[in-house]
This record gives C-alpha cells, sequence and structure tokens, in this order.
C-alpha cells in the first residue's frame, strides 16, 4: 500500500470524529457544568465551599455503591439488593461494634465491643458473601440478575429487620466515627474514601486483564466465550465487588449516622442506578467508565442539594430523579442505534 | 400460469442478489427451486412472500398484477410460505395456532366450537391425528410440520411455499409429507419446493428453476432433465476467478484427528443438525476444505471440535494426545483456535476498540504477573499484526464496528495468530467481505499454513474450497459423504457429493 492509503485513512477517522459522538461521551460533564452554573446564579449559597463539600459528602455513600454498579452494568447485569444489602452489613458492623446486642444504646463506653477495623471487616465480609451468593445465583442457576438481586432486596431487607428487631443501633467510638465524619484537611473523610475508590476502580477497569475481560463480557458474550474467557466467573465477580462497595458503603454510613437501623439505603437503588447509567455507562452493556460513574453521582448530589436550596417539595425531586433516568437510558438507546446505523 | 415473476432485481448495498430473474409456476404443481447457497433463492422468495420488495420486474399472480407490500398482503392474495424454522407458539393449542389472529366468532368473543370444528376438517387434510386442543410443544417436528400446512391451508392459499421440508424429518416422514403435497396438487394447490436433496427433486417434483449468482440458470421439466444436468447448472461452467494455488505445504505430520465424532438432536431442539460419525486426520501445513450445503452439519462439527457445543461421542486427538475439549477454554488452550461464521455476532466486540479486539484472547501475553497490561506490549502486538495482516485502521483505539468487513475478519484472524494456534478452522472466512480483500485472506490463510498452522476452511463456495485446499471433505446431513484431493477435485463432483451422497460419486 502506498502513500496514499495512509491519507485517506487519516481522513477516515477524521470523520469518525463528529460532533456527535463528542458530545455523547461529554454530555454528563456538559450537562454537570451546566447545572452547576445554573444554581450558581439562582442562589449564591450553592457555591459556598461549605456546600460543595456537603454535596460531595451526601454523593460519596450512594457513590461508592455506584462503583462497584460500574462493574455490574458494565456486563449487562443489574443489582437491585444494595440498599438492603448495605443496610444489612450496616448492623453487623455496628452491632459487632458494640460486641453483641444487649448494650446497643450505651454510648461512649470503650470497654465493650470490638473497634472499627473489625466492625469495618465484618461489614464488608457480610457484603462481600451477598455478593457470591447472588453471583452464584446468577451464573450456576442461570437466574436472570434482576430476579435474582430483586429477591436479595427482600432478603437482605428482612435480615436486616429480623437481626435489629426492630431498632437501631446506636453510638459508637469516635474512632469509628471519624470515618463518617472526620475531616482530612477540609476535606469530609467519606468523600476521600470515594474518590480513591473511584480512582483504583479506574485503574482495575483500564488497565488490567481484569478490567479488558469485564468490557468484553459485557460487549458480546458468546463472542467472549468463543476467546476463551471464563464468562460465568467474571460475570459472578462483578456482583462480589458490589457486595464489598456495599458492605463499605454500610461502614461509612453507619459511621457518618453514628447509628445502624434496619431501613438504611431504602430506595439507593435507584439513586445508584441512575448515577451509573447518567455516567453514560450503557445498560446494554460493554461501554462505560468509572469517571462517568463519579460525574453522574455528582449530577445526582447536584441536583438534589440545588433543589433543597430552592426549597423545592423533596417528592418533586423523587419525580425529577425519576423521570432524569428514563430519559437517559433513552438517550443510549439512541445513541447505540446511531452508532449502528453509521 | 398460476405464478408469472418476470425481471425480478434486487440490489443490497454492495451486492447484486437478483438481476432480471422470471419464475414461472403452473397451475396444480410442485415446483423445485434450487441453487447453491447465496444464489438468491430466498431473495426471491422473499419478495414473493411480501418480505422485501424488488428494484425491478413485475409479479403476476392468478392472472392479475400484484405487489405485495407485506407478508399478510401475500396470506391475504393466497401465498403462504412455510419456513424451514417453523412460526408456532409452541404453548398454544394446534386450533389457536392455525387460527392464530383470525380466530372464528364475534369481535370480542372466540366461537371455540366452530374453531375445534375447524380445525378437525383441516387436520384431516393434512393427515394430522392429533386433537385441535393439544399443545404444539408436544407434537413432533412432522407434526408440526402439519400444523404449519393446515395453517396455509386454513387462509385458502392457492400457493404454498415450503423451505426445505425435509431436512428435520425421518424417511417415513418424508414419504408421508410427500403424500400430503400431492393430494394438496390434487385439490390444485400449487408447492414450492426449496430442498438440497437432489433426489426428492426428481421423486416429487414437475418442473424446476435454478438460479446461479443471481441469474436464471436453468428451468424446464424434471422428467426432460437428470440429476447430472441439474448439478451442472448449479455449478456453472467457470471456477471462478480465483485460482488454484500451486504449492502444498501439507506434512505427513497429524496435528489434529477427530474420530466417530456424532451428536444426536435433543427432543427440546427439534431443528438441531445432528452428526454422525465424523472422522478425518488434519496434517501440518495443511488446509482441509469442508464443503456442504447450509445445513449439512459444517459449522457444527467445528462448533464440537472447539467446545463451543457439546457432541456425544467421539474423541478429538491433539499431537496424538486424546484430548478432552468442554469449552472453548480448552480448545484454546490444546492451541485449537475457530472464526465462526458469524462474524459480528460471534467474534467482535463491536462496541470496543481494535486493540481490545485483537489481544482479547492473549491478554495473558500483554500483561503483568499482576494482572497490569502492558500498554506498550499491547501496542506492539496490535502493530505487528496491522503490518502482517496489512489491516487499514487509524489506531488501535479505533472502535472495530468502524471497520470494513475484511479489516474486521483480519483483526479476527489477528487475535488467533497472536496466540499461535496449532490448529485453526475458519468458518466462511470470506462472507461479506469485498473481492480484493476475499484474496487478501486467502493469502493469508496460505501463508498460515506454509507456517506450519493445519487449517480448516469451511465455505460455502465452491470455488473458494477448490482454490484453498489440499483435501476436500464433503457433507452432508451430518456425515461426511467423501473426500476428494485436489487433483481429483471438480465443482461437478463435489456438488454431486454434497447433494446426493457417496453411492453415486464413486
Amino acid at each position: 500500500m502506498g502513500p496514499g492509503m495512509t491519507d485517506s485513512v487519516a481522513a477516515k477517522a477524521e470523520r469518525d470524529f463528529d460532533a456527535f459522538s463528542f458530545l455523547a461521551r461529554f454530555a454528563p460533564l456538559i450537562f454537570l457544568l451546566l447545572l452547576m452554573a445554573v444554581f450558581a446564579v439562582l442562589e449564591p449559597r450553592f457555591l459556598s465551599s461549605v456546600n460543595l463539600f456537603n454535596v460531595m459528602r451526601q454523593v460519596s455513600i450512594t457513590g461508592l455503591l455506584a462503583i462497584g454498579m460500574t462493574f455490574v452494568i458494565l456486563t449487562a447485569g443489574i443489582d437491585l439488593s444494595v440498599g438492603s444489602l448495605l443496610a444489612f452489613a450496616g448492623l453487623v458492623a455496628a452491632a459487632v461494634a458494640k460486641g453483641g446486642m444487649q448494650d446497643r444504646f450505651t454510648v461512649g463506653d470503650d470497654t465493650i465491643g470490638y473497634g472499627w477495623p473489625l466492625a469495618a471487616l465484618a461489614a464488608i465480609a457480610v457484603g462481600l458473601l451477598g455478593g457470591l451468593l447472588q453471583g452464584v445465583a446468577i451464573t450456576r442457576l442461570k437466574v436472570p440478575a434482576f430476579v435474582v438481586t430483586l429477591g436479595g432486596m427482600s432478603v437482605f431487607r428482612g435480615a436486616a429487620l429480623l437481626f435489629a428487631a426492630g431498632g437501631p443501633i446506636s453510638g459508637f467510638e469516635p474512632s469509628f466515627t471519624w470515618w463518617g465524619q472526620g475531616k482530612i484537611f477540609a476535606v469530609p473523610v467519606p468523600v476521600i474514601i470515594f474518590l480513591v475508590a473511584a480512582v483504583i476502580a479506574h485503574i482495575v477497569l483500564s488497565y488490567t486483564r481484569y478490567g479488558r475481560r469485564v468490557y468484553a463480557v459485557g460487549g458480546n458474550p458468546e463472542a467472549a466465550r468463543l476467546a476463551g474467557l471464563n464468562v460465568s466467573a467474571i460475570i459472578a465477580s462483578v456482583y462480589i465487588i458490589m457486595g464489598f462497595f456495599s458492605g463499605l458503603g454500610a461502614f461509612v454510613l453507619a459511621a457518618r449516622l453514628n447509628s445502624a437501623e434496619a431501613v438504611a439505603g431504602t430506595g439507593y437503588e435507584l439513586t445508584v442506578i441512575a448515577s451509573v447509567v447518567i455516567g453514560g455507562t450503557s445498560l446494554f452493556g460493554g461501554t462505560g467508565s468509572i469517571f462517568g460513574t463519579v460525574v453522574g453521582s455528582l449530577l445526582i448530589g447536584v441536583l438534589l442539594n440545588g433543589l433543597v436550596l430552592m426549597n423545592v417539595n423533596s417528592y418533586i425531586q423523587q419525580i425529577i430523579i425519576g423521570i432524569i433516568i428514563v430519559l437517559a437510558v433513552a438517550f443510549d438507546t439512541f445513541a447505540k442505534s446511531r452508532r449502528r446505523k453509521n | 400460469m398460476l405464478l408469472r415473476m418476470s425481471g425480478i432485481s434486487k440490489s443490497f448495498p454492495g451486492v447484486r442478489a437478483l438481476d432480471d430473474v422470471s419464475f414461472e409456476v403452473s397451475e396444480a404443481s410442485i415446483h423445485a427451486f434450487l441453487g447453491e447457497n447465496g444464489a438468491g433463492k430466498s431473495t426471491l422468495l422473499k419478495i414473493l412472500s411480501g418480505a422485501q420488495a424488488p428494484n425491478a420486474g413485475t409479479i403476476e399472480f392468478a392472472g392479475q398484477h400484484v405487489s405485495f407490500a407485506s407478508p399478510q398482503a401475500a396470506q391475504a392474495a393466497g401465498i403462504a410460505t412455510i419456513y424451514q424454522e417453523f412460526t408456532l407458539a409452541p404453548d398454544m393449542t394446534v386450533a389457536e395456532n392455525i387460527f392464530i389472529g383470525r380466530e372464528p366468532g364475534s369481535r370480542l368473543f372466540v366461537n371455540f366450537g366452530k374453531l375445534e370444528e375447524q380445525t378437525r376438517a383441516l387436520c384431516a387434510r393434512v393427515g394430522l391425528d392429533r386433537s385441535p386442543r393439544a399443545l404444539v410443544r408436544d407434537l413432533s417436528v412432522a407434526e408440526q410440520q402439519m400444523v404449519e400446512i393446515a395453517r396455509a391451508l386454513s387462509m385458502k392459499s392457492r400457493l404454498i411455499i415450503m423451505d426445505e421440508p425435509t431436512s428435520a424429518l425421518s424417511r417415513a416422514e418424508v414419504d408421508k409429507l410427500f403424500s400430503i403435497i400431492r393430494g394438496l396438487k390434487r385439490e390444485g394447490v400449487s408447492i414450492i419446493f426449496v430442498t438440497h436433496r437432489l433426489e426428492e427433486v426428481f421423486e416429487l417434483c414437475d418442473s424446476y428453476t435454478v438460479l446461479r449468482d443471481g441469474r436464471n440458470a436453468g428451468q424446464g421439466k424434471v422428467s426432460e432433465t437428470s440429476v447430472d444436468a441439474i448439478i451442472r447448472l448449479m455449478v456453472g461452467r467457470d471456477v471462478g476467478l480465483l485460482e488454484r494455488r500451486a504449492q502444498s505445504f501439507s506434512t505427513p505430520e497429524v496435528a489434529m484427528e477427530v474420530r466417530g465424532l456424532s451428536r444426536m438432536r435433543k427432543s427440546t431442539d427439534a431443528s438441531a443438525i445432528e452428526l454422525h460419525d465424523v472422522s478425518f486426520r488434519l496434517h501440518k501445513g495443511e488446509i482441509l476444505g469442508i464443503a456442504g450445503l447450509v445445513g449439512a452439519g459444517r459449522t457444527e462439527m467445528a462448533r464440537a471440535i472447539f467446545g463451543a457445543d457439546g457432541f456425544d461421542k467421539g474423541q478429538v486427538i491433539v499431537d496424538g494426545r486424546p484430548v478432552v475439549i468442554a469449552s472453548p477454554r480448552d480448545a484454546i488452550a490444546e492451541g485449537i483456535g475457530l472464526v465462526p461464521e458469524d462474524r459480528k455476532q460471534q467474534a467482535l466486540f463491536l462496541s470496543l476498540a481494535i486493540r481490545t479486539n485483537m489481544s482479547i484472547a492473549s491478554l495473558d501475553q500483554i500483561s503483568s504477573a499482576s494482572g497490569f497490561l502492558s500498554s506498550a506490549k499491547e501496542s506492539a502486538l496490535v502493530e505487528q499484526y496491522r503490518k502482517l495482516l496489512n489491516i487499514r485502521m487509524a489506531s488501535g483505539d479505533q472502535l472495530v464496528g468502524n471497520l470494513s468487513g475484511g479489516n474486521q475478519q483480519k483483526v479476527v484472524l489477528a487475535r488467533w495468530l497472536a496466540l499461535r494456534p496449532r490448529v485453526l478452522i475458519v468458518d466462511e472466512p470470506t462472507r461479506g467481505i469485498d473481492v480484493g480483500a476475499k484474496v487478501e485472506v486467502h493469502n493469508l490463510l496460505i501463508e498460515m499454513a506454509r507456517s506450519g498452522i493445519a487449517i480448516i476452511v469451511i465455505s460455502s463456495e465452491l470455488p473458494e474450497v477448490l482454490s484453498l485446499a489440499d483435501r476436500i471433505l464433503t457433507m452432508r446431513e451430518g456425515h461426511v459423504t467423501g473426500e476428494v484431493t485436489r487433483a481429483e477435485a471438480t465443482p461437478e463432483k463435489l456438488m454431486t457429493l454434497m447433494t446426493i451422497g457417496s453411492q453415486r460419486a464413486a
């Protein structure tokens, strides 16, 4: 092939770069900045550093779950059980911290309980176990993820209610609550945990063998199988990762609220899935990124915060989130059909 | 004439599927419609049944000019199609399936008495001895076919198109089907009968039409022709543009042996293709061609060897060792690769970059023990195969979906080459690829053979098999029907083995 070949290839590549795909890629970020600009104009308090950190702290728990959910949705899966699993894991962590259920309301007595490291481990262990069970059910019993995790949503919530026997467990040591309420150089600890987790997840998805395989399984499971990938193991693994983040989120939430209760995390699945989808990760699997999920999480956080500052009724906020998730998926479907036409 | 199609042309982007084709069926007759894979039969039938519109040409049916905007319009005019894959709802009854959407009764309520009465009459006509209330799920394949025929009759069809109706039937069931078809003919219904089994044409049909490369190759009365004459019409005189390669790199060393590979049809999957005692040896550096018509079991054989589908009996021996292959992963570990026939569904990750598509099977080679990918090694791999296979692409980060078919196929070949396979099975390597890229892919396969890889080429295009293969196996209905060396192979000989079997070809 002569030199003319490379020229035409370059020209083709330039044509591939059209305005639509550029916008599609950065739409969430552009939308986030626009939204922030609008709120800044409408409500000057919005841009104060106190408020911005507040937004980020509020976002950090669902953001942690959204990081795990990105893995799940990249394989074209879904996990509806995150809020329930979080509640159950949080209660177990709290019980460990308090050394059992009998002293659940005793505040500040550090002679009882096992300290935060064991509590955190307990929450994460519960999350991992829950994720493992669901992953195995999805891959071995061949039940769709939607059904398995819908069942899990009920099972874990029931387990949490049973475990809590009707009341919250509250009052932890300061070393425990620091993980939810503390600050490092004015930055709330949950925000730091969220961002560190996001960076690690981004590295895993973009720069490891495993990450590549997650995208491949989501992009075309049959092609992945015929390329020699262990598709079942990869699918099971993303639910275990999701479980890890449910456990971690449970610990941070309990620390922030200085309490764990059975109804914690109710409705989180919607916010979490919305964050991932708004961030551009396709429910059809194979495309998306952690960066998008971070932006999506912030977008929802900013939206809710802005609406609160403008005294919009909280029920209306729910309506808005619901509409946005449908629009985001509609946009994804549209972008996909456009790609196919090209 | 009941049906007269004339001057029919149809083009798809890049392909001229039909070029000035004429097709006629007389009243109360059984008409065989023949041609190789890709000759244009399906396209013509889709136009006739209203599923596609022609670019040019006219259709005259029962003395009137017609043009069908939809399959429903064709059905209303009296043309019904029975596809190879049945369109029945398995959990509904026989009666409901026959009259689906046209149930007798008022606007709101179905008159079940009338429904069953009419169903019983239709079942008697097609010889189906089942209650109208039987669930279609519980019926055999042959019985389901009768339900399809009954449905066609219930629409007062005057012309019924049957697309390979015998491919899933036993000999006794075929005999019964033929007597039903002859009965329909006596009632004045005409049948268009598509088949790959030429002996059935001579047993059943009155007249025939042969298509080749989208054009009329011949038509006439069956009583005035012979099997050999029809085979000549199907393959044509010219073998095609492709020259046979001069050199062979085949060695005496056996790379892979397959012994007694068999797979039975499961009752849950009535249209599955069986494999019967498939055995062959494949040598290092050899290109073994597999020729057969659609449904001959070529792809099924490849998928069974590769571990993509299970098989019931048989053994695969690689480098003299019997190996257990339960999944594609096992096959890859034994050095066997498969380039599947459906590139987009089974090989490519269309939404992912070229680099992932190339490296996905060999990620271990380009990553550290801890699992981190080396971007430098991956880029080197992409660059190496871009040059080696002359892939026209802008960068490894480009989406593979934006490449042409030929370049996509090269990306899939690169994926397997990166694994340095001992055996590579390529299923329809040049389907949907333009002529220039076709020659390039052929040369690549020859180069691979030269480097010592044992290659199996499955192709529906006889010229492709003839130009590439050192040796050719023919398959029909899951059996290996013949083995022909390159020197002995002619299109006629292969077509005979593919359509009739071994008894006549000897």
